[in-house]
């Protein structure tokens, strides 16, 4: 391999990477919350889907399909997605679920009921943790491809170490997520739904502001500055909830003692 | 048509959940970080869109004090 081939192979690699982990990130957050099997066939099926795209449009992929409009569809979805994950996750955290009234302890009890019957053994599919899992792969799958075409037309010869680069970055990106994995199923299932709101509010603000022209001035970076800034915010509202539901206790505790 | 129903259901629970709020707020400051690139103020809209996004979540949090 000359030294201009050994170069696309490394390029497509580290742009790869980038892509594949925040792909195992959410395929991770799915799989700890809504089950392994889910997660994986959404992901699998998103190769499969993506595999079907590159055959089927070679290199007119980058033409046809505006990356734009598909990171807009899904960064909005995820981002409302990880918004609702992220909120239920801060009202748990903070022990304002479940309070007052008999009624409406009676309602939630009822929906835990719902909830219970609805939630998914390990053997079953959650069909939306399999939305957010396909969707994940897929965009970011996407992207990969876009990278490998994008850099093989501008060297002659080079698809084939563009592929290559862009292959070994997924092997080394899926074993490190394979060891990882059985390690945070010890992860309290509270702190799993957080992070995961988290994450899925960064990537959709990050994706869907790529997608409508959002010039991102430390690029992929940015995602981890939007993680720090969302986790500050919600321990902030953990903190300031948890404070203000105490109040109304003390103050009841302090007049039962007068009366 | 009962699958089309279902099929409708399980988007605007995946969509709107149990917060309308959450669903506006975010499809609205990707709205707005769209018109401030259009207005070429990207600057702007790289602020402007955590910045709606976090005033969104503050906002579906109030309720719940």
């Amino acid at each position: 391999m000359n030294q201009e081939l050994a170069l696309v192979v490394s390029a497509v690699f580290l742009a790869t990477v980038v892509e594949s982990v925040e792909a195992l990130t959410i395929v991770l957050a799915v799989g700890l919350t809504n089950g392994w099997r889910t997660a994986l066939l959404g992901a699998g099926l998103a190769l499969v889907a993506l595999t079907v795209v590159i055959i089927a449009l070679g290199p007119a992929l980058v033409r046809i399909i505006p990356i734009e409009d598909l990171q807009v569809l899904i960064g909005t979805l995820l981002l409302i997605f990880g918004l609702q994950w992220l909120r239920k996750a801060i009202l748990r955290a903070s022990g304002l679920k479940a309070l007052h009234d008999e009624e409406k302890i009676f309602r939630e009890e009822l929906a835990a009921l719902n909830e219970a019957a609805r939630t998914p053994s390990r053997n079953d599919i959650d069909w939306t943790g399999f939305v957010v899992s396909f969707k994940g792969v897929f965009l970011e799958g996407l992207e990969v491809a876009f990278i490998v075409l994008t850099i093989a037309a501008k060297r002659q010869n080079s698809l084939g170490a563009s592929a290559l680069g862009a292959v070994l970055a997924v092997v080394l990106v899926s074993l490190v997520g394979a060891a990882v994995h059985k390690p945070l199923t010890r992860v309290p299932e509270n702190s799993i739904k957080f992070t995961v709101g988290l994450m899925l509010v960064a990537f959709g603000t990050f994706w869907g502001g790529e997608g409508i022209g959002v010039e991102w001035s430390l690029g992929d970076w940015t995602i981890l500055v939007l993680t720090a800034l969302y986790t500050l915010i919600a321990w902030a509202a953990v903190t300031i909830l948890r404070r203000n539901a105490a109040r109304p206790q003390s103050a009841l505790a302090g007049s039962g003692g007068a009366a | 048509m009962k699958y089309l129903v279902a099929f409708g259901r399980f988007w605007y629970d995946f969509i709107v959940g149990d917060s309308m709020a959450l669903a506006i707020g975010g499809a609205g400051a990707l709205a707005l970080a769209a018109a401030l690139v259009h207005s070429q103020a990207s600057a702007l809209a790289e602020i402007a869109l955590p910045a709606i996004v976090v005033g969104t979540l503050v906002i579906s949090l109030r309720p719940a004090k």
